[in-house]
């Protein structure tokens, strides 16, 4: 399916640490803001695809959007690592001829505390992703991602000041972005240091933020957007994966957890388009927690094994640097939507209309969250 | 909000590993057709595709793989311990099976009773049986492990 889709509209409401509408009418004004992106209606929509931890239900999106007979819809799981998989098959289904134009969403209300995950958890905890762990306390994503980067850093060698240099990238970039919910706040290494522990070696600027907004793509042939109203950003190729003998999140179990979905799904990824990680102009990475942005840098192979903490030194990872990373701020500075935000940008930056927008950028990468199963979107502009 | 320390909801592929506990022994499900060891245990094997497993049992014996040390918001049980160590370690026996747990300073004491600071990936350590937890729907222990002595390759006293 090699270029045959392509994202022709984008639609995002405000990002905020509170927004007082529900997360359906946040999903519905996302999605009907990248229809009129797009400068398609309603009526052409016949394919859906969202989240399934989205809220927000297909049936009652369709009713409210009045959208006509929709032939395709489908769920991606496993949370931050479903984005790019949602996008991905809902090109598929396009290409494929199963629909005409599908909208994808991530619609999520996650500011206010009483939102986070306490609020359902039970004494008695069951699956094997939080059985084996949360009653020694281990309690939250942060801890068991805290784990596995206390072994990066013991085995490779980084340091606090290369997870340090992910999130002053993120920073950086948010402060010229006026959408993100960071944009005003400025921030340095000497806060990065003095901000309190979440779950050692990870402090609080090692984690995402916790937002409320939505965010939607369209997503049609690319013949079609070539005539709709905004230069195609054209899907050369995606890819997912769940490797072997993975366990989402508590990834401890098999022969090499610092060896994540990463690597298998560039696999894939690089085995179907005609480029290579050399060729990438800007990536935007998942980045729930600093540190999945250096396995993920590793994993797509910017750089070998081990070696993504120097890559980010001297602003390798800012405008300018060796590779632009999070150029919306992404996940830690501009909105946390599951990774959604970081796919509308992926999309801008080949339209060339980012706030931190990389010159000439052709080939734009997107992933998903890493420590989970994922996927991965290679965006190229349409010249 | 939930007061006290989370417990494993059990089913028959769980359920073993947490009756050996009880009973004082750390026991690993091993495949009766290949003889992999597998964690967390599961229905069938993914080398042999065999439905027949046991539980072998372990010296008790492992090395910490990593650490990481939670610090609030937590649930009150934990934010009462906090800062706390949570470590995964490997087991001596067969270092591909680890498992999620807690340095303590013996049997009976809090997940706060070993500096966490003080911990290091490499630590010898050896499996402790604490008390049974009970919250109503059946005991539970929940393995921990103590620093190992290495030159007596006995548990510290204390």
């Amino acid at each position: 399916m090699k270029d045959r889709a392509a994202v022709a509209g984008i639609g995002t409401t405000e990002f905020a640490k509170s927004i007082d509408r529900s997360e359906r009418v946040l999903a519905l004004e996302a999605i009907a803001a990248a229809l009129d992106d797009a400068g398609l209606t309603p009526g052409d929509v016949d394919g859906m695809s969202c989240y399934s931890m989205e809220t927000t239900e297909e049936i009652d999106i369709a009713r409210n959007m009045g959208f006509g007979d929709v032939t395709y819809f489908g769920k991606v799981p496993y949370g931050g690592g479903a984005g790019c998989g949602v996008v991905g098959q809902a090109a598929m289904a396009v290409a494929t001829g199963q629909c005409n134009v599908a909208v994808a969403w991530r619609s999520r209300k996650r500011g206010a505390a009483a939102s986070r995950p306490w609020a359902g958890v039970a004494q008695r905890v069951g699956g094997d992703q939080q059985r084996w762990s949360r009653p020694w306390g281990l309690l939250r994503p942060v801890d068991e991602i805290a784990l596995l980067t206390r072994r990066y850093m013991h085995d490779f060698g980084a340091t606090r000041d290369h997870l340090a240099n992910v999130a002053l990238a993120a920073r950086r970039h948010a402060n010229r972005n006026p959408a993100a919910v960071m944009g005003a706040k400025p921030m340095d290494r000497a806060d990065y240091m003095a901000a309190r522990w979440i779950s050692e070696p990870l402090c609080l600027f090692d984690n995402c933020l916790e937002t409320d907004g939505a965010c939607a793509v369209v997503i049609t042939s690319t013949e079609r957007a070539r005539d709709l109203a905004q230069p195609p950003a054209i899907l050369h190729a995606w890819a997912q994966s769940l490797p072997t003998q993975h366990q989402t999140m508590t990834n401890y179990f098999c022969d090499d957890p610092l060896r994540g979905p990463a690597w298998a799904c560039a696999e894939k990824l690089w085995s179907l388009a005609d480029a290579g990680p050399d060729d990438i102009d800007v990536a935007q990475l998942y980045d729930a927690f600093s540190p999945l942005v250096l396995l993920s840098l590793e994993g797509y192979g910017f750089c070998e094994r081990g070696e993504a903490g120097p890559f980010t030194d001297d602003g390798g990872i800012e405008l300018g640097g060796r590779l632009p990373v999070n150029t919306s701020g992404g996940g830690m500075s501009e909105a946390y939507l599951h990774g959604f935000n970081l796919i509308i940008e992926a999309v801008r930056q080949v339209r060339g209309t980012s706030t931190n927008q990389v010159d000439g950028a052709e080939l734009s990468l997107c992933t998903s969250g890493e420590g989970v199963p994922t996927g991965a979107l290679l965006f190229r502009a349409d010249r | 909000m939930i007061e006290g320390l989370l417990l494993p909801q059990l089913d028959e592929c769980s359920a073993p590993f947490f009756e050996y506990a009880e009973r004082g022994e750390l026991r690993v499900q091993r495949c009766d057709g290949c003889g992999l060891r597998r964690m967390p245990p599961r229905p069938m094997c993914p080398s042999c595709g065999s439905f027949d497993s046991s539980w072998e049992a372990m010296s008790g014996d492992g090395t910490v793989w990593s650490v990481a040390i939670p610090h609030p918001p937590l649930l009150p049980a934990y934010s009462a311990m906090a800062p706390y160590n949570v470590v995964v370690v490997a087991l001596d026996d067969d270092p591909g099976i680890r498992l999620v747990g807690n340095v303590v300073a013996g049997p009976d004491a809090d997940l706060d009773s070993v500096d966490p600071h003080s911990l290091q990936i490499g630590a010898l350590v050896r499996v402790v049986f604490p008390p049974a937890v009970d919250d109503g729907n059946g005991p539970i222990v929940l393995p921990r492990w103590v620093l190992r002595d290495v030159r007596s390759g006995a548990p510290p006293s204390g």
